[in-house]
């Protein structure tokens, strides 16, 4: 920009009754490109924000309320949240006291990554102890992770006979959704937003405001 | 000097539409930021509209946040068919079997204000009188013959044509004076104000987004002024070297 | 920096292009408003492009779901009717600057010598540009795209013998159907924006080959030597053009001077553009049709049928002929004679400036008539209006008879060599 201005003053017939006013010049250039770049800016904003889910999509992403009265124990059942597989397993109290004996095989025990929300960031990762609530997506590379039981999951991690195995690169989680350690997978499965609405009905897609 | 004749021609309103109906249309002044008549819109159209027609591109959810309804009041007042309040505006009426009892499908009417204008709903929706002679013992001083009974028939009560006696050409004759309606739960007035809020509603349906565009729009033209001013300045500045 | 800058200009030359074709390009100083059209085209071009590219990831090319799916990008998508009446909105903007573009070539004689091509050039684009409107307005499915798309497949009908088989292929289909819609939509998102695209480089490099016209019709190239140095340009201008030609002290260098000026411009366009555009986007009914808020119905035809307002001026010479066949041609051969307007001027002087009062009326009463013949296109069909558009319609042909006839004698004024101060 500079360089043309001064090629002009330079170049042109000296116009001695008006002279250059090169700081007004400056100025002006500067002051009409700022504001043509801010109009850029806008402009972009609509094409920028035509990428955000539409209303169909947050339709169908909308929460999900999930009836766990029928569970038995043991059981796993799966649901889908914005196109997701979510799983949901009522844990028997063996299952859940059974969760503290490995934790020196994983690699994040303590769930410090967040991978939850922050009222399942315990030992159990859950609202209540018994329903495991996860988002069934392995955190390495997106593959569905299979729910092994009956001591299947020993063949894989000695000792624990349940737990989540993924097919597709070997990860292996706990029935926490914690990630063992010496995977592919870098940390724990993710647990979603969910609440209680009363003691059978589970919302998946949004806390609870905290009151 | 064409530049100038064709803004001109742009001008000219409904040159276009220039054929419409037999009569001239009543002007609907209807205002989208009324929520309150929306919402009363919204409220004569899912009662008496949407037995048989749809709005299958617009959501419950959408109408509701426009109109200042609150998705659990809306669902419990306005909303009589579809299970979530995601759905779309639709009915469960069989298409083709109403293509059998109207003669045609009834039209979608989420566009509707934007096909006909809201000076025909309006005018359209407060001139059917009784015609004995049609299917549905009613006819229409705007769409004559439209193949629709006076579903606001309760509301507006049984409207007539009325005629006079005048002294034309030294002669008595009956005159047409226009429609008159009987035993309705609604003054003439009322009829009228609930007829502007359903109107008001469907301009809406028609382009949810007007509201939203406007607010955007003004200052969008506020910049380009500003840009412009700068713009001109800058340009003076330069051709300083050439004049 | 500047070494990578090097390294770059070695093996591609940016530099070189950019001053060649804008920075360092001489524009004649005495451009007035006129001259700002084109370069209003090349924006809303630009304008189409990105808001067409976006309106693709949502728009549903099937006869089933393009009505719903455009309605679901008004409705449902993040400032979707932003960019569906920015589209909208820029095809009717873009038939405004090019006509107004054109107009500007035949008052100013930008079509004459040395310019004939850059000319033909122009009119290719504006056909192409035609078919692309015509195919983008069958997009929505609505009652005025099926219908229109019926009436303009349908004249394909009039040519003999191979018609009605070329209409149906056309179609793919018996009617206008799913088929049609599908054929359009690829035609119209890729194959006529790439050679619309390819056009306007060639218009810009033939326009750069041949020098801008302006509004005297002045060459401000003169043979080499044939300035003394007290009437070259003082302004760096690419030697490129230095190199062949003695530049007269009547130039402008495109950057920043002519920039600045078409800037001023684009905001004036703009502020029309987004007026309309956020307030008035139907444009009462001239730019969205009311009827096509209607999904399209076979079985039912709008009570008027008509073309976009920038088709009207041909659809009314079409519906003035009473032969199916004969207006068809009629109405081809009223573009087809915009496209050999530089042989039918024989003149030598471009611009009306320095020509008859003959000329000057010529053209101004063809702009009249053809905007007659757009509001008797676009408007429904009267009786009077039948005998009008036959006068108009000979009217239009006139404009270009009478030039032939009268150019290559016409009484012209003396043409100043170089441009008046």
């Amino acid at each position: 920009m500079s360089n043309v201005s001064l090629d002009a003053s330079d170049s042109s017939k000296a116009n001695e009754d008006q002279p250059q006013n090169n700081n007004r010049r400056r100025f002006l250039t500067v002051a009409t490109s700022v504001i043509g770049g801010v109009g850029a800016v806008g402009a972009a904003v609509p094409f920028i924000a035509s990428w955000n889910p539409s209303a169909k999509a947050k339709a169908a992403g909308a929460d999900v309320e999930v009836d766990i009265s029928k569970i038995e124990p043991g059981q796993l059942i799966r649901v889908m949240w914005r196109s997701k597989p979510v799983w949901i397993v009522r844990r028997t109290p063996e299952l859940l006291a059974s969760l503290a004996n490995h934790e020196d095989q994983l690699r994040d025990p303590n769930s410090e990554v967040e991978q939850q929300p922050a009222f399942a960031q315990n030992r159990y990762r859950s609202l209540k102890e018994e329903y495991l609530i996860l988002v069934g997506i392995c955190t390495h590379l997106g593959c569905s992770p299979q729910h092994l039981t009956d001591g299947d999951f020993a063949q894989y991690a000695e000792g624990i006979p349940e737990g989540f195995f993924c097919p597709c690169h070997g990860s292996k989680f706990d029935m926490a959704g914690r990630v063992f350690q010496g995977v592919p997978a870098p940390s724990n499965l993710v647990v979603p937003p969910y609440q209680y609405l009363d003691d059978t009905t589970v919302l998946i897609g949004s806390e609870a405001e905290t009151a | 000097m064409r530049k100038l004749v064709v803004s001109l021609l742009f001008l000219v309103p409904g040159l276009v539409l220039a054929a419409g109906p037999g009569i001239p249309l009543d002007k609907a002044n209807y205002d989208l930021t009324d929520k309150a008549s929306l919402q009363r819109g919204a409220q004569l159209f899912m009662n008496y509209c949407l037995g048989c027609h749809q709005q299958q591109y617009q959501r419950y959810q959408r109408t509701f946040q426009d109109i200042g309804v609150p998705d659990e009041l809306g669902q419990e007042y306005l909303q009589f068919t579809g299970e979530k309040v995601t759905d779309y505006i639709t009915t469960a009426m069989p298409q083709e079997g109403a293509a059998k009892w109207f003669g045609a499908p009834p039209p979608d009417l989420t566009l509707v204000a934007r096909v006909r204008g809201a000076d025909w709903l309006y005018t359209y929706l407060r001139t059917f009188y009784v015609d004995e002679s049609k299917t549905f013992g009613v006819n229409n001083k705007v769409f004559p013959n439209v193949g629709m009974p006076h579903v606001l028939q309760p509301l507006q009560g049984t409207p007539r044509e009325t005629y006079e006696e005048r002294m034309i050409d030294g002669e008595m004759k009956q005159v047409y004076v226009g429609l008159k309606a009987e035993g309705g739960k609604l003054s003439a007035e009322e009829y009228d104000q609930a007829i502007l809020d359903l109107t008001n509603y469907l301009v809406y349906t028609g382009e949810p987004a007007r509201l939203e565009a406007e607010s955007i729009g003004r200052w969008v033209l506020v910049f380009i002024v500003v840009l412009g001013i700068f713009v001109y300045l800058t340009k003076k500045e330069y051709w300083r070297d050439v004049h | 920096m500047s070494g990578f800058l090097n390294w770059i200009e070695q093996r591609i030359p940016m530099m070189r292009v950019a001053n060649m074709h804008a920075i360092q390009y001489p524009a004649p100083r005495n451009m007035n408003f006129w001259y700002v059209f084109g370069f209003l085209a090349t924006i809303v071009l630009v304008n189409q492009i990105l808001t067409g590219i976006w309106l693709t990831m949502n728009f549903e090319p099937s006869a089933e779901r393009a009505f719903a799916s455009v309605e679901y990008i008004m409705r449902e998508i993040d400032y979707g009717w932003l960019l569906r009446y920015m589209h909208s909105t820029g095809a009717s903007a873009f038939f405004i600057v090019v006509y107004l573009h054109m107009f500007r070539g035949m008052i100013y004689g930008s079509y004459q010598k040395p310019r004939e091509l850059l000319w033909v050039f122009g009119m290719l684009i504006y056909l192409a540009l035609m078919a692309e409107a015509f195919m983008g307005y069958v997009l929505p499915w609505g009652q005025m795209s099926y219908w229109g798309a019926q009436v303009i497949v349908s004249l394909f009908g009039a040519i003999p013998v191979i018609g009605p088989d070329l209409v149906v292929w056309i179609q793919g289909d018996y009617v206008i159907s799913g088929a049609t819609l599908n054929r359009f939509f690829a035609l119209h998102v890729i194959a006529l924006p790439l050679v619309i695209v390819i056009l306007v480089f060639l218009h810009i490099i033939a326009l750069h080959e041949v020098g801008s016209n302006n509004p005297d019709g002045i060459a401000i190239k003169h043979k080499k030597g044939s300035l003394p140095e007290s009437e070259k340009t003082k302004w760096e201008i690419h030697e490129y053009y230095t190199s062949k030609y003695d530049i007269a002290d009547d130039v402008v260098p495109f950057f920043p001077h002519i920039v600045l000026k078409d800037l001023i411009a684009f905001s004036v366009f703009l502020f029309a553009f987004c007026y309309i555009m956020f307030f008035a986007p139907e444009m009462g009914g001239y730019f969205l049709e009311r009827p096509n808020f209607e999904i399209a119905n076979p079985l039912k035809t709008p009570e008027h049928i008509f073309p976009v307002w920038y088709f009207t001026p041909f659809y009314a010479i079409l519906k003035a002929v009473p032969d199916k066949l004969f207006g068809v041609i009629m109405m081809f051969a009223a573009i087809a004679a915009l496209f050999v307007l530089p042989w039918l001027d024989r003149s030598n002087v471009r611009s009306w400036r320095y020509r008859s009062g003959l000329h000057k009326w010529n053209l101004i009463i063809f702009a009249l008539v053809f905007i007659f013949l757009g509001y008797l296109g676009g408007t429904p069909q009267e009786n009077w209006k039948i005998t009008a558009s036959q006068f108009a319609t000979v009217a239009y042909f006139g404009f270009f008879v009478a030039l032939f006839l009268y150019s290559k004698h016409e009484k012209t004024k003396p043409v100043p060599t170089r441009i008046p101060k």
